[in-house]
């Protein structure tokens, strides 16, 4: 019986074979936040213990970083606190930080790939429930709390049970106008926010070959959002031109021999997974969100469901709290629906890529009146790059805001936020109650329909045609 | 960690499903650098009608009478989903719930939970809704917890909860997690001396 992807980087990190369920796996790369880290380093302090690792440790600041300014003094003191405190801490345990001025400084699932810290085969941990997002390289990448955070510095291991397998193929042809935010919200919709509990998800498929990284590093993010401990996709061509030449991406002799360990780790024909799911690309149309669950999601064409004709009483409910906090009414079709902001970033959607596909949508057009958007690039790089490409100009043309970089108004730590009854077309991950601002309501979609949804100011089809400007 | 072997306790119940970390411990609340005082704001944007919080939601359970002094808490499935931040089990703790009954938790959170000695009992929809229904008719009715035999015990009938067996262990000793692990730490040596000729490439920075 073969192996799957997952079972032989497992395999590879493994220190210490279980103790029950439990086994003791090494962690090749250490990514660290600004939010989930003091308590950790705190602890360590009190019980004399150094982080074993220091050069497998990244840190950044971007959960409540400005993106206004980079003066920070001008930031709130609660949030100034926290970003003082990772200075100190990188400081004093020997830690590379990208700190809040630095040029290189993003989100910490934006900063990995690009300066090539997240390569294939490695085991990549953060206090960060969208760390799956390095799985788009054929890492095994998932999100710890605090106190394994602290764990991990010490020990550069963690006690973990093995998850459970899932392949989801999807073959086909993708529709015009669908990208892979529409496949990822379409798997969250067919298997539900806990259909994936349990498992690491490994996506696979003709239309997943088709995928840029940018597109798969989309896919795997949201992972979280379906449950699932991690999501992975194999590495191949597109990946090994995406790493090579990045900073820390291995070079001279090191390049051939790591290529071909990473060429070995794709599923075996014959392995076993736990769940298979197949779905076929035709079948996806582009997705949007209609309540306060990522599972709660349909297609653009699509009208907002009545919860009185859902069997499960759990599910009825749910949705019934969701119309009442969203203020919709069921029946109504999601291109009825008016929206106040707009929200183009996030470790999901702020790649350059993303901002790519927004600019060539409002390219020569105007948001509409009353609509307020904003780009917040995912990191400096990024922020860089789209500037050299004129991005910036064309989106501040059309009337949209052009930030630094940060998670910003994917789950507003700072002052990017929703006001109260505000609606947004976001291409974030998550549209729960508050998450962007309290009382704020969110449409999760991709990039592009974010961006056509400040033009028109209400949700659109990215389908039909539209004027050329 | 404060070990855990049986509570009892007042139970809450909580009806919805896909209770997200963001809904336990909203984000304005994260900005602090200590592990302390994150009880007062749990559930904060539905517990309290504005946004300071200093004005109660009567209709939210945890302000109705003996349900201010739940320690158990009845959830529904994807308890925790969402955002991994620890915060959620800190702010839950502080309160003072030290036990938690739902169909399904999410992952993360059920790792955290287990490392601030907070007991999650997992059990099938149907005990769950029995459950429910009997906190309904019992306001304020106890609730038990017996982590030895792993079962939950309310309104006389007793349920079963599935722990796999090093978190049965820790949450039974009060484990130092990274003293556990500290004994092996040869172990850890030899792999990392293994892999700087297996993968050389690793570790650049």
């Amino acid at each position: 019986m073969g192996q799957t992807m997952f079972d032989k980087i497992w395999q590879d990190h493994l220190v210490r074979e279980s103790q029950g369920d439990t086994s003791l796996i090494y962690i090749d790369l250490h990514l660290v936040h600004e939010v989930t880290s003091p308590q950790a380093f705190a602890a360590l302090r009190e019980n004399k213990r150094a982080v074993r690792c220091p050069g497998k440790t990244v840190a950044t600041m971007d959960h409540n970083v400005s993106t206004r300014t980079k003066d920070i003094s001008q930031v709130e003191m609660t949030s100034r606190t926290q970003m003082e405190a990772l200075s100190k801490n990188a400081k004093d345990f020997g830690i590379k930080l990208y700190d809040f001025a630095d040029k290189d400084q993003g989100i910490v699932h934006v900063i990995g790939p690009e300066q090539g810290l997240t390569l294939p085969g490695m085991t990549i941990v953060c206090g960060d429930s969208h760390t799956a997002t390095h799985g788009a390289f054929g890492s095994l990448a998932f999100g710890i709390g605090t106190s394994e955070v602290e764990h991990v510095l010490a020990t550069q291991t963690l006690q973990q049970n093995k998850p459970k397998t899932m392949l989801i193929n999807i073959d086909g042809k993708l529709g015009q106008g669908v990208v892979s935010k529409d496949i990822i919200l379409y798997i969250i919709g067919l298997i539900g926010t806990a259909g994936g509990t349990g498992y690491v998800i490994e996506y696979a498929g003709s239309a997943i070959r088709e995928l840029s990284m940018e597109a798969r590093m989309t896919m795997c993010n949201m992972s979280i959002e379906a449950g699932a401990r991690a999501g992975m996709i194999a590495p191949d061509e597109t990946t090994f031109n995406y790493i090579n030449g990045r900073d820390f991406a291995p070079k001279g002799a090191d390049w051939p021999k790591a290529v071909s360990y990473w060429k070995a780790l794709a599923s075996d024909k014959d392995a076993a997974f736990d769940k298979v799911i197949n779905i076929k690309a035709e079948h996806i149309k582009p997705m949007v969100t209609w309540g306060t669950s990522p599972g709660q999601v349909t297609s653009v064409d699509g009208v907002v469901p009545d919860p009185e004709s859902m069997k499960d009483p759990v599910e009825r409910a749910a949705a019934r709290n969701a119309l009442v906090y969203m203020d919709l009414k069921p029946g109504t079709k999601m291109t009825d629906i008016k929206i106040d902001k707009v929200f183009i970033g996030s470790c999901t959607n702020g790649r350059i890529e993303d901002l790519r596909a927004a600019a060539q949508i409002v390219l020569g057009r105007r948001v509409a009146p009353g609509v307020e958007a904003m780009v917040v690039p995912g990191s400096g790089r990024v922020r860089l790059q789209a500037q050299k490409e004129g991005l910036d100009k064309i989106f501040t043309d059309a009337g949209l805001e052009w930030r630094f970089a940060g998670c910003s108004m994917c789950l507003g730590m700072n002052d990017d936020q929703l006001k109260k009854g505000e609606r947004c077309a976001s291409c974030s991950n998550r549209n729960f109650e508050g998450r962007q601002g309290p009382g704020g309501r969110t449409h999760l979609m991709s990039p592009q329909m974010a961006a056509l949804a400040a033009l028109e100011g209400k949700i659109t089809d990215i389908r039909i045609p539209r004027p050329t400007p | 960690m404060q070990p855990f072997k049986t509570h009892t306790g007042v139970a809450a119940p909580l009806d919805r499903v896909n209770v997200d970390t963001d809904a336990i411990i909203p984000k304005q609340f994260l900005r602090k650098i200590e592990k302390a005082g994150f009880g007062r704001h749990l559930f904060h944007e539905w517990r309290y009608s504005d946004y300071e919080g200093t004005k109660e939601n009567p209709d939210f359970v945890l302000n109705q009478g003996p349900f201010r002094k739940a320690t158990v808490l009845l959830a529904r499935d994807n308890f925790g989903c969402g955002s991994s931040r620890e915060h959620a089990p800190w702010a839950l703790a502080d309160f003072g719930f030290k036990v938690i009954i739902a169909p399904s938790f999410a992952d993360i959170f059920y790792n955290n939970c287990v490392k601030n000695g907070i007991l999650l009992a997992r059990l099938k929809s149907q005990e769950v809704d029995e459950i429910f229904a009997f906190a309904a008719k019992n306001e304020g009715g106890a609730v038990s917890a017996d982590l030895p035999s792993q079962t939950v015990t309310a309104g006389g009938r007793v349920y079963k909860f599935p722990m796999d067996a090093f978190n049965k262990e820790c949450l039974l000793k009060g484990l130092d997690a990274i003293g556990w692990t500290m004994q092996f730490k040869d172990n850890i040596s030899d792999y990392e001396n293994k892999m700087k000729s297996e993968r050389p490439w690793i570790s650049r920075v």
